[in-house]
């Protein structure tokens, strides 16, 4: 491969180019990896992982040489080069959750979703940059510095996953992983112009993931078509035996004639403009295409902040609690500002005396949040909605303001606390230059559904991904 | 109105075994209380009659077989190989006992 720009930009490109003899998997991993290179001040990756990439492009080389391949079916990642958000343990490979508590910790074993995408052909380039620990919706509290956006450096890419959301938008992976536990890949992907989805809770197993809220994380990825995404969806999902709230669910598929709701709670005041607009163009594609689209109220949304940020740091102040600096990683003095911040609001909240206050209380409004699901779709198939109020935001603009970056998780948050999948779709810019999109929400193991429905549009719209400009 | 004192912020802090800096405490101090107070919103909520949700799929308990799975586990040396601090194939901890006064 002669010039980066011939990188392709879908796993099936990527494999007829391979099939093809345009180039091989070596020299894919050399375009990638020269990219990664060039593209440095990004800060898209913690850790780049050359001698793995080239061994297992060596190997990806040497099947498609000695063999007659069925893809599809033994190998649907093959030759698709990875980065794994580094709250993905990776056997032999430091993994940092980005924090330097685990600065120089390297795993005896992979997450299931590693295994699994490495097995389907797939081959890892490096651990990509997050916040700390999946805390945060800019990327602006890894501890490896901020990542940036690739369509404009002075705004952030959106986090926690923002290394994967900006791996996938510049061309530095084809594909990537990533975790939302309260639209961590949802509102990347968004500010970013990829594609990112949100897995049903328990579709994916969380298995050698770093927990952050044991309740609400569920394991995704990012890639530039919604097809790419659906295809790794399907590599990395169902039991393993190693997560007990993992099941091979049985999934809803697209049937009918499918009917799209439009939450009015997501179109109020605060909402940018031309990202409250761009949801409704979205809307009229799908009802040129025959959609039905019906008003429909989800009346608990405004709390969804409160909830959240009590169930969350709650378990997030649990979860950290290991980490003592005794079998693995550095002491607990080595926790960042907002690791350190959101596991005393979650140890408050769970202090004697504030339990039943704030816990119980944001238990008890969580029940409330479903309900509204549940009775929307009991009228509706899917939910269509903006992503995040507003597109991708400067750097160090909300970053000494704690509440004012929480306040951002507003339209992510409520899928996370309901279980429910989310697919995250890019819709083209705004007068700025930055990314716009929307998101689509279904009922649990309803992704089917969503796929259906983004490869729609994606027709509809005659959508191609496009790289920026460098 | 909540507003934390610094001394409830180091109750927290110790229950958390956080060992906090005098800034981070500072800093801490103001930002917690007003995300708490944030939090007042929810006493519009009625949920009198509604029932405290903690999984959202309705999984029952799952069970598996009380056996030992060979493969995928970590052999003692790969359980270990997180820190340098071992002695003899055991982590090296602090003592949390300390030796008889009484004798």
């Amino acid at each position: 491969m002669k010039n980066t720009k011939d990188i392709p930009l879908t796993i099936k490109e990527t494999q007829e180019g391979l099939l093809k003899k345009k180039f091989s998997a070596m020299e894919l991993v050399d375009a990638y990896l020269g990219k990664i290179d060039e593209e440095k001040d990004l800060n898209a990756y913690i850790t780049i992982c050359d001698d793995e990439a080239y061994k297992k492009a060596g190997e990806v080389d040497k099947l498609i040489a000695n063999n007659s391949l069925d893809f599809s079916e033994n190998f649907p990642l093959l030759g698709a080069t990875i980065g794994h958000k580094d709250l993905f343990l990776t056997k032999g490979i430091r993994t940092t959750a980005a924090s330097k508590v685990l600065n120089g910790y390297v795993p005896a074993y992979s997450a299931t979703a590693v295994a699994r995408m490495e097995k389907a052909g797939g081959i890892i380039l490096g651990k990509t940059n997050c916040d700390a620990w999946a805390h945060g919706a800019s990327g602006e509290n890894s501890d490896f510095g901020p990542t940036k956006n690739p369509w404009n450096k002075k705004f952030v890419p959106g986090g926690s996953s923002s290394g994967s959301a900006v791996s996938v938008a510049a061309g530095l992976s084809l594909i990537a992983t990533g975790t939302d536990t309260g639209g961590s890949i949802r509102q990347p992907a968004n500010f970013c112009g990829v594609v990112g989805l949100k897995p049903t809770y328990g579709a994916v197993s969380r298995y050698g993931i770093i927990a952050m809220a044991s309740s609400l994380d569920s394991v995704g990825n990012f890639g530039k078509s919604v097809a790419d995404v659906e295809t790794v969806f399907n590599v990395t999902k169902g039991e393993d035996g190693r997560d007990s709230t993992v099941k091979n669910a049985e999934f809803i598929k697209p049937k009918g004639k499918i009917k799209i709701g439009i939450p009015k709670e997501y179109f109020v005041e605060g909402v940018d403009k031309e990202v409250a607009e761009s949801v409704i163009k979205v809307s009229k594609v799908f009802e040129k295409a025959g959609i039905e689209l019906r008003e429909i109220s989800l009346p608990h949304t405004k709390y969804a902040i409160s909830v959240y940020y009590i169930v969350q740091p709650a378990e997030v102040s649990s979860n950290l609690g290991r980490y003592d600096g005794i079998r693995y990683g550095n002491p607990r003095a080595d926790f960042g500002a907002e690791a350190k911040r959101r596991i005393m609001l979650g140890t408050y909240v769970l202090s004697a005396g504030y339990y039943d206050a704030f816990y119980l209380k944001a238990q008890k409004v969580r029940s409330k949040l479903i309900g509204d699901f549940e009775a929307a779709f009991e009228t509706v198939d899917a939910i269509l909605a903006p992503v995040s109020p507003t597109p991708a935001f400067k750097l160090g603009e909300k970053a000494s303001d704690p509440l004012k970056m929480y306040l951002a998780d507003i339209f992510t948050a409520p899928a996370n606390l309901a279980g429910i999948p989310g697919l995250s779709i890019p819709s083209g810019f705004n007068e700025g230059g930055l990314p716009l999109g929307f998101q689509l929400l279904g009922p649990r193991f309803s992704e089917p559904v969503l796929f259906e429905l983004g490869k729609l549009y994606e027709k509809e719209t005659d959508y191609k991904a496009i790289l920026p400009n460098l | 109105m909540v507003k934390l004192t610094k001394e409830d912020v180091l109750h927290v802090a110790k229950l958390a075994k956080l060992d906090l800096v005098e800034a981070e405490i500072e800093r801490f101090t103001p930002q917690l209380s007003n995300v708490i107070n944030h939090f007042s919103e929810l006493l519009e909520v009625d949920t009198g009659d509604t029932e405290p949700t903690s999984q959202t799929t309705r999984l029952e308990n799952v069970y598996r077989e009380d056996k030992v799975a060979v493969e995928g586990s970590l052999s003692a040396e790969e359980a270990i190989s997180g820190s340098d601090k071992i002695h003899n194939g055991y982590f090296k901890v602090k003592a949390i006992l300390e030796g008889r006064t009484d004798k």
